[in-house]
């Protein structure tokens, strides 16, 4: 059975009415998240595509309300167009997440923020969570209620919208949102250095992060992710620079003059590069794909320890080794999780990308300490009393 | 009147024993007993309220607050946590049933780690402590409180502090990349770390803000930011505040987040350069400082496109800072702005609503209606980037009256800031001051789901009771389904 509602109070509606047997709802806006996370074992879909569209934008006030359901695309094109964007540049991973032939659909707004998805720039703007100022939703009573507010700065009552942001819509279904937008920057710049070996790379980066000169994206790819984004027959590190044109010419220059010449990429090839990055197409597209987010400084040697095990692995490094996608070709009957997440140490492993049985056997999201996840466990049955919202999505049972 | 909860009698009556008990956790000095030494903690800075707490207790490290969270909740206690008492909306108001708990001895840098531009402070290190420890390394925090050489870091995490820098690199919330706190069931949480973005749900979002509600936060972890390497300020005089709004508004739209922007209204601006002699401008209804940050030639860059915004929006004085000193000194009139109101007034309410940008014109109308009604004066300054007001009430509290005058001109302007489509509080917090104009905002679904989350996490309501929310939390009735003969509130099966 598919619910398409097309009002928070049918939501609430369809929620409550539900509730008496415990009807459990796989909830959906665009669809082009479903293969993120475990899967989901429900009596009937709640398709939340009719509630799409912009509520309310203001440009000079840098906020801007729209329903979930609205695309990601459309959203970029209406702020494209009074020089804005969503600072926290969400990606849309449709080739990643079709890659093991499940559903492609429409990246949305209530999707990116459910996943709480941020891109290249991430490492220094923020993530999808620093720029949810407000929403509305339903909760698993069936209860419209709403928290945050519609201007940008606000600590009124608790920060809820903070933990709607990455909950994979086990705690409430969201209805309306309210964002914190930001200017675009006038141009971008990036500087391509070549033949750094992973641990050097890694430390350039977090020198260039450190300058005064505002580095908002720092990927390294090894070899063979650089050979496959066509940037490179070696490794190259890439360091963006934004902002009005003469700033970016002379810190571009800066940066040159502590890390030595490389290739410049002009705006329009930057964009590009950021969006491969953004979009993981750098990766083997075979096997298991994990998202790990170690310390950064950490990540080369957590690299070359998983390689020591598995030869055959193949990794790329974002946000300044804050990220390192990794993909398995012959990862084994737990997807590697066991190797990766001894070696992880501190941090935390996203089983991204691998098919349905073993997204149901292996934890994909990290796992937690127990009093941690006793808590968690309070705070979802606090929205969700009868765990009718997305059941098994994150945890078993959550 | 500000009402708290009814004081515990079998607490009152064990005072003695749970004193001792709490010695033994806390030996030495750790626990300070005499009613002289109590009283030094009856209030924050909202000063209007006081109350000596039943005793006030100073852990020295996590496993003491462990053990009197432990010893607190087996025995029914309430708990107030306490930094350095800097709160201006009654956050640390102590409980006369209650320990307060101060977490001023937790004063240790843990960790500097460059490379990973964080560091490691336990929650007593104030805030400016931190950017002093990275300094060398050309780091900084960025979230800049002007109360930061005496607020902690977990005085920040609880109100979710921010100061004039925050519209470019966010509040103490967007800073804060994890913690280590304890429940009031005593268990140790850590969450988030060095590392980007916590798997899970955002509990660290939820805990950043939460008013000293949901748990005692014994380590953050901060992320630092690159020094900017230069900074220029414009000093903007306008003859309406309507003017000045207008080209904060665009300056935005033009596409430019300057580090900071302030507006000060009239009596501001008198008051201020009677105090510190900063050159303002005396003819100008309206002030706006701008500072522009970055390299030398993304300076002077944006420094020419806003005074050219400035004069097309009918700016009547326009000056760049030409040196550091000329920059400091732009900003000492502002910085000042409280104390120099200080000095015209013998007492005054500091408010903090947040309202849309647009709409400040028609909020100081408003505000110089109310100013006649209520007979007391207001001294404007405001974060003029993300709206955020703070209204200065002059009053005499020796004058019969004006207090509760004031409070009342206080709460209709938080009441209009509503009105408008904004906010209560933009960095103050809620404490007792606006807890019981939470209604004004939110109805009581909204509060009620707010409540749960702090059932999940303490469900006995030991933890700092009475602030935030106009009624106290009834877990145990908050968690109830109410399915009335197998139906929710909506009966009736949808037909799509
Ligand atoms: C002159 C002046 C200027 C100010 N300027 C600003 C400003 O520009 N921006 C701004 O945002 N604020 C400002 N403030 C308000 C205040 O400084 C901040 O709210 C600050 O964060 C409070 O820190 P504190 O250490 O003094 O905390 P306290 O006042 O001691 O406590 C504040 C709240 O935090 C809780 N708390 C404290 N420590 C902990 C802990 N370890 N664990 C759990 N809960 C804890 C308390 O229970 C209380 O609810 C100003 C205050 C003054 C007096």
């Amino acid at each position: 059975m598919t619910f398409r509602p097309s009002s928070a109070r049918e939501v609430a509606e369809i929620v409550a009415a539900g509730a008496a047997d415990k009807r459990a709802l796989e909830i959906v806006a665009g669809g082009s998240k479903r293969g993120f996370g475990r899967p989901v074992r429900a009596d009937a879909t709640l398709d939340l595509s009719q509630l799409a569209g912009i509520v309310n934008y203001e440009a000079p006030e840098l906020v801007l309300t729209a329903r979930p359901s609205t695309p990601l695309a459309e959203l970029e094109d209406v702020l494209r167009e009074k020089g804005q964007m969503l600072a926290f540049a969400p990606p849309k991973w449709r080739e990643l997440l079709g890659s093991h032939g499940t559903p492609t659909g429409v990246p949305t707004l209530g999707g990116a923020l459910a996943c709480n998805l941020s891109g290249p720039r991430r490492v220094r703007a923020g993530a999808a969570r620093d720029f949810i100022l407000g929403f509305s939703a339903v909760n698993g009573r069936g209860e419209i209620f709403k928290a945050g507010g519609k201007v940008v700065k606000n600590v009124t009552g608790f920060d809820l919208s903070k933990l709607m942001v990455g909950s994979f819509g086990t705690l409430a279904i969201l209805t309306e949102v309210t964002l914190k937008v930001m200017p675009r920057p006038e141009t971008e710049c990036t500087l391509l250095l070549h033949g750094l070996s992973d641990a050097k790379a890694v430390d350039v980066m977090a020198r260039a992060l450190n300058t005064p000169h505002d580095v908002f994206g720092a990927a390294h790819l090894p070899e063979a992710a650089a050979r496959r984004s066509r940037v490179g027959d070696g490794p190259v590190t890439a360091l963006r620079l934004e902002g009005p044109a003469p700033s970016v010419a002379f810190r571009v220059g800066e940066i040159e003059k502590l890390f030595g010449a490389g290739d410049r990429l002009d705006a329009e090839a930057s964009a590009r590069f950021w969006d491969e990055v953004a979009e993981v197409r750098a990766l083997l597209p075979e096997g298991v794909v994990w998202r790990l987010c170690p310390t950064p400084s950490f990540s080369p040697r957590l690299v070359e320890t998983i390689q020591q095990i598995l030869p055959g692995a193949e990794a790329f490094y974002d946000w300044g080794g804050g990220l390192v996608w990794l993909s398995l070709p012959e990862a084994g009957a737990d997807a590697g999780a066991g190797f990766v997440r001894a070696a992880l140490q501190d941090g935390h492993a996203t089983l991204m990308v691998a098919p349905e049985f073993l997204r149901e056997t292996v934890d994909v999201f990290q796992p937690v300490p127990r009093a941690l996840a006793a808590l968690e466990a309070r705070v979802k049955q606090n929205f969700d009393p009868l765990g009718l919202f997305n059941p098994g999505r994150m945890r078993k049972g959550v | 009147m500000l009402v708290m909860p009814e004081p515990d009698r079998v607490v009152l009556d064990r005072r003695a024993e749970i004193v001792a008990a709490l010695q033994e956790i806390v030996p030495g000095e750790g626990v300070i007993d005499t009613e002289r030494e109590r009283r030094a903690y009856e209030c924050d800075a909202l000063t209007a309220y006081r109350q000596t707490p039943m005793v006030v207790v100073l852990p020295e490290d996590t496993r003491q607050v462990v053990a009197v969270l432990r010893y607190c909740k087996e025995n029914g206690i309430k708990v107030v946590p306490r930094g350095a008492g800097t709160s201006l909306s009654g956050g640390a108001l102590p409980l006369e049933d209650g320990v307060l708990l101060g977490m001023g001895k937790f004063k240790r840098i843990l960790d500097i780690d460059a490379p990973n531009r964080c560091v490691v402070a336990q929650p007593g290190v104030t805030n400016l402590a931190i950017s002093h420890a990275v300094q060398g390394q050309g780091l900084y925090y960025a979230p800049d409180p002007s109360s930061q050489i005496a607020c902690t870091i977990g005085g920040n995490v609880a109100e979710n502090s921010g100061g004039v820098h925050c519209l470019k690199y966010g509040l103490t919330t967007n800073n804060v990349i994890g913690v280590e706190f304890v429940t009031m069931d005593g268990e140790v949480i850590r969450l988030g770390g060095k590392f980007f973005d916590a798997g899970g749900y955002d509990l660290l979002g939820v805990l950043v803000g939460s008013e000293g509600l949901l748990g005692v936060v014994t380590e953050v972890t901060v992320r630092v930011l690159p020094t900017p390497p230069g900074a220029r300020a414009l000093l903007i005089g306008f003859p309406s505040v309507q003017g000045a709004g207008d080209c904060v508004a665009a300056v935005i739209g033009a596409g430019i987040i300057p580090g900071g922007m302030e507006i000060m209204d009239r009596l501001a601006i008198e008051a201020a350069e009677a105090f510190v002699h900063a050159g303002y401008p005396l003819d100008a209804e309206a002030l706006l400082i701008v500072e522009l940050d970055g390299c030398g030639a993304e300076v002077d860059h944006l420094i020419a496109a806003v005074e050219k915004i400035a004069a097309a929006h009918g700016a009547t004085t326009v000056r760049a800072s030409q040196s550091e000193e000329e920059r400091l000194l732009f900003w000492a009139g502002r910085k000042a702005a409280f104390p120099a109101v200080g000095r015209i007034s013998p007492d005054y309410l500091c408010m903090d609503g947040t309202i849309p940008r647009k709409e400040i014109g028609a909020v100081l109308l408003r505000m110089k209606q109310l100013e006649a009604k209520y007979g007391l004066r207001v001294a404007n300054v405001f974060h003029a980037g993300d709206g955020n007001l703070h209204p200065l009430i002059l009053y005499d509290a020796n004058k019969p009256g004006e207090l509760l005058r004031a409070e009342e001109f206080g709460r209709d302007i938080l009441l209009l800031c509503v009105e408008v489509g904004g906010v209560l509080t933009g960095e103050h917090g809620v404490g007792v001051e606006k807890r019981d104009l939470m209604n004004a905002m939110f109805d009581a679904v909204d509060l009620e789901q707010q409540q749960r989350l702090k059932c999940a996490f303490d469900e006995q309501s030991l933890l700092n009771p009475g602030k935030v929310f106009p009624q106290l939390c009834r877990c145990a009735e908050l968690g109830r389904m109410h399915v009335r003969g197998g139906k929710l509130p909506f009966p009736d099966l949808p037909r799509f």
